[in-house]
This record gives C-alpha cells, sequence and structure tokens, in this order.
C-alpha cells in the first residue's frame, strides 16, 4: 500500500475561498449587532477548513468506507450485541413530528412523545418484571452511575447511610466498580468460583451491615448464567442490601427470565445492545434504568405521568436524586428502540433471544476443537475462548487472531476480557446470523489456527489487507497527539 | 416464528440444535432455575409489520405541536441544518460501527474523531478535546471532578447562579451526596460576578463552574475571574454555548482551564433535547486527567500516519474503580456530525451564522424594548437570546402567544419554580425571518393588550 492512500485531514483539504456552505443573507441589518461591548469580541482566529460542498461529501464518504459497521458484515463482538439495526427505525426517528420537539415547549404539544416514552417505559418494565423507571440515562455506564444513586438515596431514606459497600465479580465489566466508586461506594471485588460464576462462600464475609448491595450481569461476562441467583438474592436481601442488574446481557434472556423475578430491585438496559439501535461509533446509546417499587420515589425527575388520557411531566418527587441529564436523554434513540419493540413484541423479543442462545451455543460446539474452552458448559448469548495454547505453542496472541480476522473482513471478538481468562476471545453471535454465516466464521477460525502453526508470521503481523497496517499505540500514548496542527512534526 | 430480523429457517435451527446435541431450544435454557423460567414470559403483544410500525410512529409524531412559529431556547436551538449532515451520519459504515477499538478496520471513524476534537480545541481555543461526552450537563459534571481530582484535599465546587438550572441540578446529583459542597455564586444584575465570586474562594475549592450565555442569555464578563480562581488553586470551567464562539471571545481567552457544553446547535434538530452531544476541551496539562474516549495521532506499521483510542489507561476497562470517569459509550455519531457540519460552514460561514443569529436577536430586542417599551431583565450583552420582564406573568402570556401560533419564549419560572412569574427567555436564531420576527412584535402586543 502507498502513501497515495493516506486519506488528508479535512483541514489540509483547506484552499482559501471555497465555501462549502451558503446561509440566507441577512433580512434586518446590521444594525443591532454593534451591541457588543468590545471586550466581548472574539479575537482569536478560528481554524475551520476552507472547503466546497463536494469536499466535504468526498471526504466522509471516503472516510466511512474506512469505517466497519454491522450492515457489512458479521460483528460478533463480545458483550456489545452488535444485531442488526432496522431501517425503519432509522426513518421514523427522523419524522419531523419528532425532530422538530422542543424540550421546554408546553406539554399540550408534547402528547405523542410524552405518550411514546411512558409506553417504552411500561414495555420495558414487562419484559423485566420492575415496577417503573426512568430513560434519562445516556449510555450503560450512565445507568450504572443512576443505579447507584439510587441505592444510596434509599439507604440515606433509612437511616442507613453506614451502608457503603458494593459487590461486584471479577468478571464484570470495567464500568460497574467504576460507577459505584464514582458514586460513592466503596468497590469489593469478589473472585470468580471455577465454574466462573459468583459463589455464596466468596460473599457470606461480606453480609453485614456495612453492605449495600451486589452488582452483577446475568448471565456474566463469561455468558454464563447464575446458578445461585436465587440464593444469592435471598442472603444479599436479608442481610439489608440491595441488587443491580447490569442489563448489558439481556439479549440472552428475554422471554425466558426476567430480573425482577430473580430478585434484583434495579436494572439497567442497553437499548443500543439488546434493543437494535446503532452503536454509532461509540454512541449514542441509552440505559434506561427500571426499579422495584420501593426504590421508585428516588427515580430521577421529571417523571412521565399519565393522568385523565393525557400525559404531563411531574418534578414533586421529594426523595428524587434529581436530574442526571439536561433534558430528556437521548431521544432519538428511545424512538428507534420503540419501533424495535413494536417491530418485534412479546414472541419476537422471546424468538431472538431463543436464537441468539442457539447461536453461541453453536459456535461453541464448532470452535471448542480449535481453541482451548475454559468453561465447557452450557452457554447463553455468547462464549469464551481463549488463545492461551496458540501462545504457549507458537507464540500467537489473541490480538494476533484478532488482527488477522480483520484481514477476512471481519470485525474480531472482544480481547482480553473478561479478565479471568488468559488471551480471551469472548465471541457474541447474536441471533442476527444464520447458520452459514456462522459456518464462514467457523471455517476463517479453523484457517487461522492452521496459519497459526504453519505460518505464525503471518498473523503476529497481520493485519496486511486493510488500510493501514497495526497501528503502534505505544508511540500514541507516550506523545500524545490529540488535535491537528498546521506544522505538526512528521510522525 | 419468522420475521424479518431472524434469519433462521426452522431447518437451520434443527440442524443447529443437532451439532450441539440439545434436543430443543428450551434445552439451552436448562441452566436457569425452573422457578425464574416459568414466569420468564413477556406479556406483550405481538411483532407488528413494518407498515403498521411506521404508521403508529407516525401518529404519535403527528400528536406533538411542531408547526408553531419557535423562540424558544435555554439549551436547545432550532437552527438551519445543512443537507449534507445527515447524509453523512446517516451512513451505515459509521452509524453501524461499535466503539473503534480496532484501530486498523476503522480508520475513517477515528480520523473524523480526530477531526472533531481539532474543531474542539480551535472554537474554544484551548488544547486538547475528546470524542465528546454525553452532554453539557454532564460534562460540566465531569470538568469538577477533574478539578476536585487535581486539587488535593478540595471538596468545595462553585457554580454560578446563572448556571442552566438543570446543570445545577446534575451537578447536585453528581456530587451532593458525597461530601462535597457546592456553593453558588449569586448573580448580580442577570450575570456572575468577580466581586461575589472573590468571597467564596479558598483552599476548599475545586472547580469553579460558570456560564456564558447564561440562563437569561446574556454573556458575562470574566475579567479577573482566571486569576482569582488559579490563586486559590482551582479550575476554571466555562460552559459555552459553542454557536455563539464564532463572534463571542472564546473560554481560552478568558482564562478557562476547562471548557464545556452541548453541539446539538451544530447540525442536529432539537428531537425533546435528545440529538445532542457534551464537548469538553482542556488545557494540555489536564490531558491526562480527562474523561472519556480519546483519539491519538500515531503511525501503522509501515510508518503512515494512524489513528488510534489512546490514553486508555485512564479509562474504567482498565483501571476499573480507579479510572478517571465511568463513561464508556459516548455520542460519537453526533459528533462526527458536528464535524461535518463545522467542515461544511467553515470559517467564514460561522462567522456568518453567528452574525445573523446577532443581528436577529438584535433586532427583535430593539423592537420590544424601543418601540413597544418592554424592559429588559438585565442590561447585559447577548448572543440570541435574551431575558424581558413582562408586565404580567410570562405563562399567560405564552398561552396567549401560543393561540396565534407562536412559542413565544421560555418562562424562567418552567426552569425555576419560585423565581419571577415575569420573566421570559426569548431566542431569536438565523432561521428566523425578518416578517417572523415581526410577527412575533404584534402577537406579543396583542397578548400583552
Amino acid at each position: 500500500m502507498s502513501h497515495a492512500d493516506d486519506l488528508p485531514l479535512i483541514f489540509e483539504r483547506s484552499r482559501a475561498g471555497r465555501i462549502g456552505y451558503r446561509f440566507p443573507p441577512s433580512d434586518v441589518g446590521p444594525a443591532g449587532a454593534a451591541g457588543l461591548p468590545a471586550g466581548m469580541y472574539r479575537e482569536r482566529a478560528i481554524g475551520l477548513p476552507a472547503v466546497s460542498e463536494i469536499d466535504v461529501v468526498r471526504h466522509y464518504t471516503n472516510l466511512s468506507r474506512r469505517s466497519y459497521g454491522v450492515d457489512l458484515g458479521f460483528y460478533p463482538l463480545g458483550s456489545c450485541t452488535m444485531k442488526y439495526n432496522p431501517k425503519i427505525d432509522e426513518d421514523v426517528a427522523h419524522l419531523p413530528g419528532f425532530a422538530a420537539v422542543h424540550p421546554l415547549q408546553p406539554e399540550e404539544g408534547l402528547q405523542g412523545i410524552l405518550a411514546l416514552l411512558h409506553d417504552l417505559t411500561a414495555r420495558l418494565c414487562a419484559i423485566t418484571a420492575m415496577d417503573w423507571g426512568t430513560l434519562q440515562p445516556f449510555a450503560g455506564a450512565h445507568g450504572e452511575f443512576t443505579g447507584m444513586k439510587l441505592f444510596r438515596a434509599y439507604f440515606a431514606r433509612r437511616g442507613e447511610s453506614g451502608r457503603t459497600k458494593i459487590l461486584v465479580p471479577d468478571s464484570a465489566h470495567g464500568t460497574n466498580p467504576a460507577s459505584a466508586h464514582l458514586a460513592g461506594f466503596e468497590v469489593v471485588e469478589l473472585r470468580s468460583s471455577r465454574d466462573g460464576v459468583v459463589s455464596l462462600a466468596e460473599i457470606a464475609p461480606h453480609l453485614d451491615e456495612r453492605l449495600a448491595g451486589i452488582m452483577l450481569t446475568n448471565p456474566n461476562t463469561l455468558g454464563l448464567f447464575e446458578p445461585e441467583i436465587l440464593e444469592i438474592s435471598r442472603r444479599v436481601h436479608a442481610a439489608g442490601g440491595l441488587l443491580y442488574y447490569d442489563g448489558a446481557n439481556l439479549n440472552a434472556v428475554m422471554g425466558r427470565a426476567r430480573p425482577g423475578d430473580m430478585g434484583f430491585d434495579v436494572v439497567h438496559l442497553n437499548l443500543h445492545k439488546t434493543f437494535g439501535t446503532p452503536h454509532g461509533g461509540g454512541g449514542p446509546g441509552a440505559g434506561p434504568v427500571l426499579v422495584k417499587e420501593e426504590l421508585r420515589p428516588f427515580l430521577p425527575t421529571p417523571d412521565i405521568v399519565a393522568r385523565d388520557g393525557r400525559f404531563a411531566l411531574d418534578s414533586d418527587r421529594p426523595y428524587s436524586i434529581g436530574r442526571v441529564a439536561g433534558f430528556f436523554g437521548n431521544v432519538g434513540i428511545l424512538i428507534r428502540a420503540y419501533a424495535y419493540l413494536l417491530a418485534l413484541g412479546g414472541d419476537g423479543l422471546a424468538a431472538a433471544s431463543d436464537r441468539a442462545v442457539l447461536n453461541a451455543n453453536y459456535l461453541k460446539e464448532r470452535l471448542k476443537g480449535l481453541f482451548d474452552l475454559p468453561y465447557d458448559s452450557l452457554c447463553k448469548h455468547e462464549l469464551v475462548l481463549s488463545a492461551r495454547l496458540l501462545k504457549e505453542k507458537y507464540g500467537v496472541t489473541a490480538l494476533d487472531v484478532a488482527k488477522r480476522l480483520l484481514d477476512y473482513g471481519i470485525y474480531p471478538p472482544t480481547i482480553y476480557f473478561p479478565l479471568v481468562v488468559p488471551e480471551a476471545l469472548m465471541i457474541e453471535p447474536t441471533e442476527s446470523e444464520s447458520q452459514e454465516g456462522l459456518d464462514a466464521f467457523v471455517d476463517i477460525m479453523r484457517e487461522i489456527v492452521r496459519d497459526a502453526r504453519e505460518n505464525p508470521a503471518l498473523l503476529r503481523e497481520a493485519p496486511t489487507r486493510t488500510p493501514v497496517r497495526r497501528v503502534d499505540e505505544v508511540l500514541a500514548a507516550r506523545r500524545p497527539i490529540v488535535r491537528w496542527r498546521p506544522n505538526l512534526p512528521e510522525t | 416464528m419468522t420475521h424479518p430480523y431472524l434469519p433462521h429457517t426452522q431447518g437451520e435451527i434443527a440442524s443447529m440444535l443437532q451439532a450441539i446435541g440439545a434436543p430443543s431450544i428450551d434445552a439451552l435454557f436448562a441452566d436457569i432455575p425452573s422457578s425464574i423460567r416459568e414466569r420468564g414470559g413477556i406479556a406483550l403483544a405481538s411483532g407488528l409489520s413494518e407498515f403498521e410500525v411506521e404508521r403508529r410512529l407516525r401518529e404519535l409524531s403527528e400528536a406533538n405541536s411542531v408547526d408553531r412559529l419557535s423562540f424558544l431556547g435555554c439549551g436547545c436551538y432550532d437552527h438551519i441544518i445543512p443537507a449534507i449532515v445527515g447524509h453523512i451520519v446517516g451512513r451505515s459504515e459509521f452509524a453501524t460501527a461499535y466503539t473503534p477499538y480496532q484501530a486498523e478496520i476503522s480508520q475513517g471513524l477515528l480520523q473524523a474523531i480526530f477531526e472533531f476534537q481539532t474543531m474542539i480545541c480551535e472554537l474554544t481555543g484551548l488544547d486538547v478535546s475528546n470524542a465528546s461526552l454525553y452532554d453539557g450537563a454532564t460534562a460540566a459534571a465531569e470538568a469538577c471532578a477533574m478539578g476536585l481530582a487535581v486539587q488535593r484535599g478540595a471538596d468545595t465546587i462553585l457554580y454560578a447562579a446563572t448556571l442552566h438550572p438543570h446543570t445545577q441540578r446534575v451537578l447536585a446529583t453528581s456530587f451532593a451526596d458525597r461530601g462535597i459542597r457546592l456553593l453558588a455564586i449569586p448573580e448580580e444584575e442577570g450575570a456572575a460576578s468577580l466581586h461575589q465570586l472573590q468571597p467564596l474562594l479558598d483552599k476548599r475549592v475545586g472547580a469553579v463552574v460558570v456560564q456564558s450565555p447564561n440562563l437569561y442569555g446574556y454573556l458575562e464578563d470574566y475579567g479577573g475571574f482566571a486569576e482569582a480562581v488559579h490563586e486559590a488553586g482551582a479550575l476554571f470551567v466555562v460552559s459555552a454555548n459553542p454557536m455563539s464562539l464564532g463572534v463571542v471571545r472564546s473560554p481560552a481567552e478568558w482564562g478557562a482551564d476547562l471548557a464545556v457544553g452541548d453541539t446539538q446547535v451544530f447540525g442536529f434538530p432539537p428531537t425533546l433535547g435528545g440529538a445532542n452531544a457534551g464537548y469538553i476541551a482542556a488545557a494540555e496539562a489536564l490531558l491526562r486527567k480527562m474523561p472519556g474516549r480519546i483519539v491519538g495521532q500515531t503511525v501503522d506499521g509501515e510508518g503512515r500516519r494512524a489513528f488510534v483510542l489512546t490514553l486508555q489507561a485512564r479509562e474504567q476497562h482498565i483501571r476499573r474503580e480507579r479510572a478517571t470517569s465511568n463513561i464508556c459509550t459516548n455520542q460519537a455519531l453526533i459528533a462526527l456530525g458536528n464535524a461535518v457540519y463545522l467542515a461544511a460552514v467553515g470559517d467564514g460561514g460561522f462567522r456568518a451564522v453567528c452574525d445573523l443569529n446577532l443581528e436577529k436577536s438584535h433586532y427583535l430586542f430593539s423592537r420590544l424594548t424601543g418601540e413597544m417599551g418592554l424592559a429588559p431583565y438585565a442590561g447585559r450583552p447577548f448572543f440570541n437570546e435574551f431575558t424581558l420582564r413582562l408586565p404580567r406573568p410570562a405563562r399567560e402570556v405564552l398561552s396567549r402567544m401560543e393561540q396565534a401560533g407562536i412559542y413565544g419564549g421560555v418562562a424562567q419560572e418552567r426552569l425555576r419554580p419560585g423565581s419571577d412569574p415575569r420573566l421570559l427567555t426569548i431566542a431569536v436564531t438565523e432561521k428566523r425571518t425578518r416578517e417572523e420576527l415581526d410577527r412575533y412584535v404584534a402577537a406579543l402586543e396583542e397578548a400583552l393588550r
């Protein structure tokens, strides 16, 4: 690949005199603008590019060709649920009757969107066996933070502010301990059992008057359903604690198990995982939080309430934790998720989970001869393999396997997570893939393992067919360049 | 069941079950306790066809009022959106991608975010930025958390009483139950003042956060603020509507360490406030304290320029409970749209749209305060939004104007229950024509009659 393939930055395409957009001329004259006092004007120049409209379109269209989405192919990124994002959801989210709605217009003019958000909350509650919720949180981690704040408000109201410990398994997403810590809790890490799940013995020493609760992902990040969940729930509740459900993996169990029935008090969902909204290259997503009745008084304000066939915003919640968002969260994403729920219905959601689990177990059966499988039991929506043996025998790592997959035009699994598995490859096929798609993936993995044995350099040097070769992450962190400047030194 | 989103045929399901060695799909869920499974069903109706979904959503959308002439602002604005923004943001190579962990297959997205970061640095005048935060309010909370982290032993955040009330409430949610003191800098005639700030500053203060244009739309004068804040060892955080920065003094020119705000104004419609991202920009020295994803420039194995998510040692997936923030998913696609908007308008267009906002808002302001003789809330400069003190409650006036097909602004009382009910905040963007502004004057005259 030659230097000519390097795409210039939009700033490097700039040529003085070009414009990419023309605003209408002023029809009021400049008279009023003289009103700013001299010291209020900006003096520093702004370095935006001068490019024509076609320059902008070609630039970003070409950049899009160096990006990889679910619409292009298989995306088995574990824990991220990269399922199909229906196109009708995009269309309805852009309807003018939604797009032009202002958050501070009178409630009478918001009846359609409030009805949608109210019904979305109710439907999410039906799926999870919870009682009510908030749609404000912008993402899963934001939902976790909101949920932890609800825990704190609940204990404060009960005069139990001494409950400061949150138990988090070592297999949990990093956001769990980070969110609990930011909300003011002390995090106690639980070691996974040899079977990869939470053991009662591990939590027993922490069931005291300082226990605030436990955060669990179920099925967990190894794709395993917690077999002792009912007993964990009973004991944590008996000790005065609460249970938090990280809904990142809800796509495994819809129609089969509801967090509320497992004993969870607070749940967050990732609409951009389970409910088919696009990930957007890292957001926007949405992380609604649902609660059992006893935590309802603490939910963020405003609440959306139905009164006499109308919908209203209600901020009269004296025990509320307050706002967690400037307005109502990522409403565009909430609209998309609602359309997804309508399109699938109760039976469709259950079928989605059934097939996600079928796909994961099928891949597990077909791949376990090729890689080490640390936990060989029934899995749910994802499976975790280990490249440990490839590393020991041929010096090929999980990273090398991932980079080689890029040469086949497949987005690789999540690697080096969960932390409890060395050289982890975490694979989540989702329900969107057919058997032939999975078989093609297995064939590629087989070729990769063969190459690891016969020609390991091929993996260590991968990728070779992507627009750039393996990037130097160490250099990026050692000498950070996070913005363009006109005279940057050549790197 | 068959469904367009679910590709498996019954034959495939049978063949896959056979490969697994399971008698049925039910058997794949045998690890779930039966008492949970028995109740696990979802009591929701069956799915609708695409046609029916579209019809239902269209009905809901039409139950909203969007045909009024709008002068609503206070944190969410109705600006012109170049057609290309939606087309680029809608490209599914971007929209259906995940966070670009695998850099080699994600160079396009990474480069676009790098460009976004550069543009935010240019606008704010600061050195570094990130791939976006959730919104301006949560970005303000993140900035304050940085101040508390930088200033050892600090337990106090000072915020201007003229900060958007929703931002104030988000700060309260974030910090109030953690032993952090949140103290308001009292307003002086519609703005924060050095005079009110100084007595509150001491070594306990980690961050001072102010907003300009503020909750009334007024531009604040931060002369002397940065020196006073730095003297106390704290960080100076300015929340700014980035649309104003084409003409108004930038946070860096005021000596800010951090700038935050909402980017909806660059290419996204109001959408109930939900098509938005937060931006954050900082002085170079704060780079390693920044929350969230940061795209950095590096080289590939053959020495070519390449981009990658960098400084990940700050982040939750590496550092877990010791991370600088818990943020993971951000608002990348909005940031990308912001970059497309700013690239299209360029320096000249950005200056032009800022001037249009200034001119049109001042045209309306001078008609209302001049010939109509209405009183401004304070005699302060403004960008595209200003506040009047009406002779009677704003809510009453607004509902009369609505009968004339106009959303006439936001009653301050709506944002701050208990505040002066006569205060009305009016936003005027470049979309409003002179004819519409004249209609506003006539409607307000009628409503006040």
